[in-house]
């Protein structure tokens, strides 16, 4: 009963949107919010968990002195200040008497230093990618050949003075995108849709349970 | 003379009321919407395909004073869907042509009501598709469990498995999995939790250190009770502990510097990276390339596979992802749905072949057919 009751219910929330999908009575659709909405009040509770999880893992860190403990301590100390920032300081901007505003103290560390270090992140993709180039285009045999040809043809292809040089490159370039990598990228994403409406139907009809702990 | 100035007069007044009329009818048709909920009404006019003018829709519920704005297009568009409206009341439309400038306003259409449908016609063939699938994906899993011999070709980032958690387990170091980052509604953390299941038997069987670290805690909760139940069939329940496996942040690259993190200062043997990742895939995997971790990784997204390729030792692309927990299990009823989905593969295969000739010899039917209809 303990295992069968979450299957079955795990069956019938899988199915519904199925149905709602292609029947479009009211009833039907009403119902299918309403389970879009229980999921996100199910993941806010899970939020509290994952909270619960980092605190203990963090503060576990600090206590057993692990390697890079004090990172652990800046983690805790910043979760600290962002949840007191935004539980009692308030978000958004201030407008004061002389018309000027202020940005309230949660608004402004998102502002001036979490969406910098996103940012920061973000272009350290550059590097990672001239790496990861550096290995893939190396010619070790017929396939990095091609690759290395392939992608030399698309960069020179894809930046001003590569026209101004080779006239023809550009055209080369467009053609390698919109036929060989576009037919590739269609045959993996067909075998993919097929893998995952395959694996939805085997979580649908329950022989595959992750949900519950089984794999 | 004054005949012919009266007979002028009459005729510029003909003239006028007829371009008039004409500008005030501006085709203008309202039906219910076909195939829908009962809450939408579908507007059309004669949408001229070069007019640069935009087109304020209005509408009035029946004895309702005043026309509201329901939308706004272009008159090239010819077309507006009015959503949102209530089935049992019935409206009437109306177009302003060039709101912000000459503002010519059309004769009102009649009262129509939007009517609820059963069925989503347009939807014929997806429901097909499904059918089919279904079919061949069940019929298989019958045929598997009558015993019939089952064949899956050999997925070379499954093999690497076992050795790269031997690999691990030699170095006395810990193994890192990520299952992707986002929630377990996602089919690829599904499957990406199918593999965590048989890693996490290994690391039980070997007594090697496993590190799942989440970023999702719907996921991390699902990742946390796979791995509980592996080590317990593992026959090793005292190995497992809860922060094994741990919710770091739900935020795209602050969680893929905690994972940095874990990877340079920890120095992981081996690192899966299987499930559904972004912009954060190459950050992953070349700070794993830079610390010398066998690494296998997997996912659906066409637009991160190249990284992986490049940064991965074993990469498994779409579909072997979805495969992983039947080649992993070796379950007959599992290893039945693949085999499904590889001849429903072989059929689409079959249609594009049968499409491209049709599109080539100026059959656009059967074409159409796979569109929304």
């Amino acid at each position: 009963m303990k295992r069968q009751v979450p299957i079955l219910l795990a069956i019938a929330a899988s199915l519904y949107p199925v149905i709602a999908f292609f029947f479009p009575a009211r009833g039907i659709n009403t119902f299918n919010q309403g389970l879009d909405e229980w999921m996100v009040i199910i993941a806010s509770f899970a939020l509290l968990l994952g909270i619960i999880s980092m605190i203990q893992v963090n503060l576990a860190k600090v206590r057993r002195r692990a390697k890079g403990w004090i990172f652990s301590v800046l983690t805790l100390l910043a979760f600290a200040v962002m949840a007191s920032f935004g539980i009692f300081g308030g978000q958004g901007e201030t407008v004061l008497a002389d018309g000027s505003t202020r940005l309230e103290p949660f608004t402004w560390v998102f502002q001036f230093m979490y969406s910098p270090l996103q940012s920061t992140m973000f272009s350290l993709l550059a590097f990672y990618v001239a790496s990861a180039s550096y290995r893939a285009f190396r010619v070790r045999n017929i396939e990095a050949t091609l690759l290395l040809i392939g992608a030399v043809i698309i960069m020179i292809g894809r930046i001003p003075l590569g026209k101004l040089v080779f006239p023809f490159i550009p055209e080369v370039a467009e053609w390698i995108m919109k036929y060989p990598n576009a037919a590739a990228q269609r045959g993996v994403i067909i075998g993919a849709a097929l893998g995952a409406a395959a694996m939805s139907i085997r979580v649908m009809v329950g022989i595959e349970r992750p949900y519950l702990g089984k794999s | 003379m004054r005949v012919r100035g009266w007979l002028f007069l009459v005729l510029l007044a003909v003239a006028v009321g007829a371009a008039g009329g004409q500008e005030a009818r501006m085709g203008l048709t309202v039906e219910d919407t076909p195939s829908d909920d009962g809450r939408s009404l579908t507007v059309r006019w004669d949408g001229e395909a070069d007019s640069p003018l935009d087109v304020r829709i209005e509408r009035r519920m029946r004895d309702a004073a005043e026309y509201e704005i329901a939308g706004n297009a272009r008159v090239a568009d010819g077309e507006f869907r009015d959503l949102g409206l209530e089935s049992d009341a019935a409206y009437s439309y109306r177009l302003v042509i060039d709101p912000e400038g000459a503002a010519r306003t059309s004769a009102p259409s009649p009262y129509v009501s939007p009517q609820e449908n059963f069925f989503r016609l347009f939807r014929v063939n997806a429901l097909v598709v499904i059918l089919l699938m279904g079919v061949l994906v069940v019929g298989y899993i019958m045929a598997a469990r009558r015993g019939a011999d089952l064949y899956i070709r050999r997925i070379a980032g499954l093999d690497a498995i076992d050795e790269a958690v031997g690999r691990a387990t030699e170095m006395g170091r810990k193994i890192l999995y990520v299952p992707g980052i986002i929630s377990i509604n996602e089919p690829q953390t599904l499957a990406s939790l199918g593999i965590l299941g048989y890693v996490a038997k290994l690391t039980a069987k070997y007594g090697t250190q496993l590190e799942v670290p989440n970023a999702d805690p719907l996921t991390m909760a699902a990742a946390r009770e796979i791995v509980k139940q592996s080590y317990l069939e593992a026959g090793a329940p005292e190995q497992f502990h809860e922060n094994m496996v741990h919710y770091i942040t739900q935020d795209q690259f602050a969680y893929a510097g905690a994972v940095n993190g874990i990877m340079v200062r920890d120095k992981p043997a081996a690192n899966f990276l299987l499930g559904w990742f972004a912009a954060e895939s190459l950050l992953l995997s070349e700070t794993g390339q830079s610390i010398n971790a066998i690494q296998i990784a997997g996912t659906a997204q066409v637009t991160q596979l190249p990284f992986f390729v490049a940064a991965c030792d074993y990469t498994m692309l779409g579909e072997e992802l979805f495969a992983a927990s039947a080649y992993l299990s070796k379950d007959p009823l599992i290893l039945g749905s693949i085999k499904g989905q590889d001849m429903m593969k072989a059929a689409i295969l079959v249609m594009v072949v049968v499409g491209v000739i049709m599109a080539t010899a100026g059959v656009q039917g059967f074409v159409d057919w796979f569109t929304a209809l």
